[in-house]
């Protein structure tokens, strides 16, 4: 371990641990409302459209503008898959060929760019020692600006997202406020595939809030322990990658998946208790 | 005369280019019971969206509380049909109760977190459903989040309530509670209940007057001006009977899901 308490003094490797502190915080936060929300698969289509955005950036303009290329890539299909509505089976379809659509375009982009290849890689698999310190302001001015809006439209979009109908009755803006939700995700998506990339971005945003949920049903629990499933993971596998000078993708994803089958465990064990009380109860 | 809760004037709805019901005036005063009858597709629903004011009024007029109706008013509380939340949901029943306190609100929550615990308690105590506050919704029974729903819309404090078919999927013995809580609710805080059903016996009781509509048709009245052979006839444009059982309106002669039997949904 000394290798890695070694690395801990280095710049970009504090920059990683920050960028990655701030980025599984929001996905914590947004995770159990993406999985209430039933968007998954939402999530996914737009990393891979996030993936495409940076990689035709990085095509036109360049490394710097890979970032804003994700950026523009990920909202715009975040709006348009927040705009389609609830029909589950023509959601998913709509999302399966943006998706499909959105990945090819990305290949053909890094297929046409000459330069080197670490920029490519890191789209799809991360690059999160890349991030320097003008990088790790932006995501915390991001950050700051995500967590503010949340606190603001919280409690309605949690009331829109679990309970629609009762929620379009009590007169919340269940439309409008599945755009901010779209945008809030976008833009977090557009940080991840950054930081873990495109691939693994389901990670950060999908696992943590799906393995809370199996062990609560306390929304304001869920999104706490989703936020800690998130940082575990994310922290976790930045140490272990570079003790293993491996990319964090795989260890970031092990964990995520680890806490996850353990979550689904203790779920298991916490129904069959409740459906043995209601029995005894009842019977 | 108290403003009254609800007043209709020369109410038209449309949908989907035809008109369900035109030159429906009403007035509902406050603490009063009107159940709303009549076939699937005649409107019943349509009607609580009005009300909700989720759906303008093709013609005429709508007052809630001597307001035009909007959206969220914290004075209207509703109990929607039934809907089904996944399992996986996380949303307890504690939960589901104060999202209907304060769900709409935005911003951070401003103290008050005691008072509205307290709030949330006494609404599920009044459906008797203390032992669903931390259930997952998702995993109880129809019967059971429908006591939820009904705690939900009671927990605001309502003025005027709007059910629809509150009482589905309900057994006879719960069905019994929640009318007697509706009935309390209306005599002790003078909130007006306007309740949509297939099935007028569990309500007949309380009801004040029946709003049956048919096809665009309506009759309102007490439950025996409306409820007769020939009113019903006349909305159905066939030959229906209604038939008094003990303290039961049976009616026959409608298609089979227009059947008031008291037994089925």
């Amino acid at each position: 371990m000394t290798t890695t308490w070694d690395l801990l003094a280095l710049d970009f490797v504090r920059n990683a641990l920050i960028a990655g502190v701030v980025l599984a915080v929001l996905a914590g936060l947004l995770g159990p409302l993406v999985v209430g929300r039933g968007m998954a698969f939402s999530v996914h289509g737009t990393a891979e459209l996030a993936f495409a955005g940076g990689a035709g950036a990085l095509l036109v303009f360049g490394t710097d503008a890979i970032g804003w290329g994700a950026l523009v890539g990920a909202v715009l299909v975040a709006l348009l898959f927040g705009a389609l509505g609830r029909a589950q089976r023509e959601r998913d379809s709509v999302i399966g060929v943006l998706l499909s659509f959105g990945l090819g375009l990305g290949v053909l982009f890094q297929a046409l760019y000459t330069g080197r290849s670490a920029n490519k890689f890191g789209l799809l698999v991360g690059q999160i020692v890349g991030v320097d310190t003008g990088d790790v302001l932006t995501l915390t001015v991001v950050g700051v600006v995500v967590l503010g809006v949340l606190a603001v439209v919280r409690r309605p979009l949690l009331f829109a997202s679990l309970d629609p109908d009762m929620a379009a009755a009590r007169g919340v803006p269940v439309r409008a406020l599945s755009i901010v939700f779209a945008v809030l995700l976008g833009v977090t998506v557009a940080l991840g595939v950054q930081i873990v990339g495109a691939l693994l971005v389901l990670c950060l945003l999908i696992t943590p809030g799906a393995a809370a949920a199996q062990v609560t049903a306390s929304p304001t629990l869920a999104t706490v322990l989703a936020v800690v499933f998130a940082e575990v993971a994310v922290i976790g596998g930045i140490l272990l990658s570079l003790g293993a000078g491996l990319p964090i993708s795989p260890f970031v994803a092990s964990i995520a998946f680890a806490i996850y089958v353990v979550c689904r465990a203790l779920g298991a064990v916490r129904t069959r208790r409740r459906v043995t009380r209601t029995a005894l109860a009842t019977g | 005369m108290s403003t009254p809760s609800i007043r209709l004037a020369g109410a038209e709805v449309r949908r989907g280019g035809s008109t369900l019901w035109t030159g429906l005036d009403l007035d509902v005063a406050p603490g009063e019971f009107v159940t709303v009858l009549g076939p699937n597709g005649s409107g019943k629903t349509t009607l609580l969206a009005v009300l909700l004011g989720l759906l303008p009024l093709a013609a005429g007029t709508c007052e809630v509380d001597g307001r035009p109706p909007s959206r969220g008013s914290a004075t209207v509380g509703y109990v929607p049909q039934q809907t089904s939340v996944d399992p996986l949901t996380p949303l307890r029943g504690r939960d589901l109760v104060g999202l209907g306190l304060d769900g709409h609100r935005f911003g951070l929550r401003r103290g008050g977190r005691a008072e509205r615990t307290r709030q949330v308690r006494e609404a599920l105590l009044q459906v008797d459903a203390l032992d669903l506050a931390d259930a997952p919704v998702g995993r109880l029974s129809g019967g059971e989040q429908q006591r939820l729903r009904v705690a939900q819309a009671l927990v605001g404090d309502p003025d005027l309530l709007l059910a629809d078919e509150p009482l589905h999927s309900l057994d006879l013995a719960r069905q019994r509670t929640v009318v007697e809580l509706l009935e309390r609710r209306r005599r002790e805080h003078g909130t007006a209940i306007v309740f949509v059903t297939h099935e007028l016996n569990p309500v007949l009781p309380v009801t004040d007057r029946v709003l049956y509509l048919v096809d665009g048709r309506f009759r309102i009245g007490t439950p025996d001006e409306v409820m007769t052979s020939e009113t019903l006839s006349e909305l159905y444009r066939t030959d229906v009977d209604v038939v008094r059982v003990r303290d039961r309106i049976v009616v026959v002669g409608a298609e089979d899901r227009l059947v008031h039997t008291g037994g089925g949904p």
